[in-house]
């Protein structure tokens, strides 16, 4: 709370006890027999509850004065203004009860309610942007005389080296030239397990450095660094603004002006055409204008909104407009580009078979050690899942034949690693499997020992994400891959995608893109999830592109809408549920703070709510429709 | 040329719309935003005029919320 909030929130509780001590004051009191008669102990009253109402409200008196000279009318200080001194001036229609009360108790629950609002407005804006506080605001050079000094990272040039110590944020994007560390990329994925990096590891600027010293060298200017774009990016998001936003900016510019209208009418009418009292209907009129400000409304989606977008930069989710993650809800199509998104687009071991009797770690031993000497990517990835440390004392007379495998002697034994031509060609009985990708079959001195499928990685939680997505309602997911047919279909089938298309060109898979959006229902929305590499037309074709694994790639965060920072598949699943629960809210506070309101109305124009009633009402609404706003900044469930 | 700028004390969020529209207005304006939570406006308008078109931004705002100031 600011000086400025403080000094505000004084003056209201200094008002609120004042009217507290009035009103018991004059309700406990018999003071028309101690002041000689009704009328007089009325006009006491009435200057008594000037005070708190002055104390209260003389800002907004002010404003709305000062605003009708402006040409503004039909402000909310305007609107309180009106109500309030109405309220106050039945006190001369002598067939009226007085209620001073209410006047001053509006003024002063309408000015609650705007220090509410405010409060929870800036605290919003304060812990999105601590959320963002990523930006470090210094880099350390080597200056002349080889001390390190602190400058503005705005100034250091492409190709310089900064020194980073062990707690300090990389400032720029680089490459590790000395020393190595620990990575945190928490502030930048979400992702909360630290990444090692040494010498030649390229880091991106964001990332806080963990352990060791380490020396960069500067591939961007600040200005084009990770942390940069991503800051400038959440910073514009709120400007593009959704369609339920500009909804309510659209219903208040006429909403208030209509209920003005009605109020006046309500106030007017009846009493001329006979019905009732006139100060009966003015009263009515004047809760009308109590219930007619829209704030609450005006404030929480916007509030929402943003919330919800500070939230989902939390958990490594950029998304660069309301209006991206008020389509996001509506998603029910997810179309994914194959390698890069659902695999990793790098070989791995993805099963082991080995024949009977045969352990299949001693199946992954001996093929590893028969590779030792090859660094194919399928040596490569081999060795990988093997993982401990190869013995080459225990290799000898390695060899590659070529295009078929490799054959060495292990432990003495002569042990052949390769595919069928390889097994044939030694008489070797080998069995094909069920799976797809590339078959290593194992065999020692002639004996078969079964073999070992190497194929793009699915990605960990690539099943999970697609059955998360099949439960957050989405009907459709569709994979589009350049790969051959059973590769497809087998990484389909064991995802459980409901659809599929191989072969695609490029080009191919802008048409197909374009053919399911034109089988989309009206309200459905189609995301495009690619890795950011050569599939920028598609990404922005789609209603909605969404690039991962886009650390550092400037491409991919220019083409797309929203941009998952780590390559993890199942933030696809996060996002849309993120967006889902934000336009809930969004609906709730719509929903709940209109249904208030018109309900209200009619209760005021029956004469059943009075300005207690009103007031209550709508500063309610706006506390509690402001809460819930600010829900959608929660993010813990998710993590 | 485009600009951003913030807008100190911008506190009621209608307020902002309404001030969005005023400087949409006015002449040699291409574009402007008034982005209530970041408090910022953007404002995209003739290069020969900028510095009068937020002159009559500021009148704008001060008219609609008194204590809103455009940080240039």
């Amino acid at each position: 709370m600011n000086k400025k909030l403080r000094r505000w929130r004084k003056r209201i509780v200094i008002a609120l006890v004042l009217f507290a001590l009035i009103f018991a004051l004059t309700e406990l009191l018999p003071l028309s027999n101690w002041l000689g008669g009704e009328r007089n102990a009325v006009y006491v009253e009435f200057a008594l509850y000037l005070i708190p109402y002055a104390i209260a409200g003389y800002d907004v008196l002010l404003k709305a004065a000062r605003n009708i000279k402006n040409g503004q009318l039909f402000d909310e200080n305007f609107l309180m203004a009106v109500a309030t001194i109405g309220a106050f001036s039945l006190v001369f229609f002598p067939d009226s009860g007085p209620h001073m009360a209410e006047g001053a108790a509006v003024m002063l629950f309408y000015q609650v309610g705007e220090l509410f609002q405010q409060y929870a407005v800036g605290k919003s804006r304060k812990s999105i942007a601590a959320m963002m506080d990523i930006a470090p605001d210094f880099a350390n050079v080597r200056n002349t005389n080889g001390d390190l000094e602190q400058i503005d990272p705005d100034s250091v040039a492409v190709g310089s080296e900064i020194v980073v110590k062990p707690g300090e944020r990389v400032p720029i994007d680089g490459v590790v030239v000395e020393g190595s560390s620990q990575l945190d990329t928490a502030a930048l994925t979400g992702e909360s397990v630290p990444r090692a990096i040494e010498a030649g590891s390229e880091v991106v600027s964001g990332c806080v450095n963990l352990t060791g010293l380490l020396v960069i060298k500067t591939t961007k200017p600040f200005g084009e660094s990770t942390v940069s774009r991503i800051l400038e990016l959440v910073e514009n998001a709120a400007e593009k603004k959704a369609h339920t936003e500009n909804f309510i900016t659209r219903f208040a510019r006429y909403y208030t002006p209509a209920v003005c209208g009605v109020a006046l009418v309500l106030a007017l009418l009846p009493p001329l055409l006979g019905f009732g009292a006139l100060s009966d209907w003015v009263f009515r009129g004047l809760t009308f204008l109590v219930v007619s400000c829209p704030c609450a409304l005006v404030i929480s989606v916007p509030l929402s909104f943003f919330g919800g977008i500070g939230g989902a930069s939390k958990l490594g989710i950029l998304i660069k407009g309301s209006n991206y993650l008020e389509s996001l809800a509506s998603v029910d199509t997810v179309v994914f580009d194959k390698t890069g998104t659902l695999t990793s687009g790098t070989f791995g071991v993805v099963a082991v078979h080995p024949a009977e009797g045969v352990k299949s770690d001693r199946l992954l031993e001996l093929a590893a050690h028969a590779e030792a000497y090859s660094d194919h990517p399928i040596a490569m990835s081999v060795k990988q899942a093997y993982g401990a440390r190869i013995d080459e004392t225990r290799v000898s007379n390695a060899s590659e034949v070529s295009g078929r495998g490799v054959q060495a002697k292990i432990d003495g034994a002569s042990v052949s690693v390769g595919n069928d031509k390889l097994m044939a060609s030694l008489d070797i009985d080998a069995h094909n499997c069920e799976l797809v990708g590339t078959m290593l079959h194992v065999a020692e001195n002639g004996k078969y020992l079964g073999h070992i499928v190497i194929a793009d990685m699915v990605k960990d939680d690539a099943a999970k994400t697609i059955a998360d997505l099949h439960a957050t309602g989405v009907t459709k997911t569709v994979m589009l891959t350049g790969d051959a047919e059973e590769v497809a279909r087998s990484v389909a089938s064991k995802l459980g995608l409901d659809e599929f298309h191989a072969k695609l060109l490029p080009q191919d898979k802008v048409a197909e893109v374009e053919r399911l959006l034109d089988e989309e229902s009206k309200k459905g929305r189609l995301a495009f999830v690619g890795d950011g590499i050569n599939d920028a037309p598609v990404l922005t074709r789609a209603d909605i592109g969404i690039a991962m694994g886009a650390m550092g790639s400037d491409a991919a965060i220019e083409a797309a809408d929203i941009v998952l920072m780590d390559d993890k598949p199942s933030n696809i699943a996060k996002a849309i549920r993120l967006s889902r629960k934000t336009m809930g809210i969004v609906w709730q506070n719509i929903v709940f703070a209109l249904g208030v309101k018109l309900a209200m109305l009619v209760l005021a124009a029956v004469g059943i709510a009075n300005m207690w009633m009103a007031v209550f009402a709508d500063v309610g609404v706006a506390i509690l429709a402001i809460l819930n706003a600010m829900r959608c900044m929660n993010v813990k469930k998710f993590q | 040329m485009r600009k951003t700028f913030k807008l100190d004390e911008l506190e009621c969020a209608n307020c902002g719309a309404k001030m969005e529209a005023a400087i949409k207005k006015i002449d040699g304006v291409v574009d402007a935003k008034v982005t209530f939570m970041t408090q910022k406006l953007v404002v995209e308008a003739d290069d020969a005029r900028f510095d009068e078109i937020i002159d009559e931004a500021q009148a704008i705002c001060r008219k609609i919320e008194p204590d809103c100031e455009i940080v240039r």
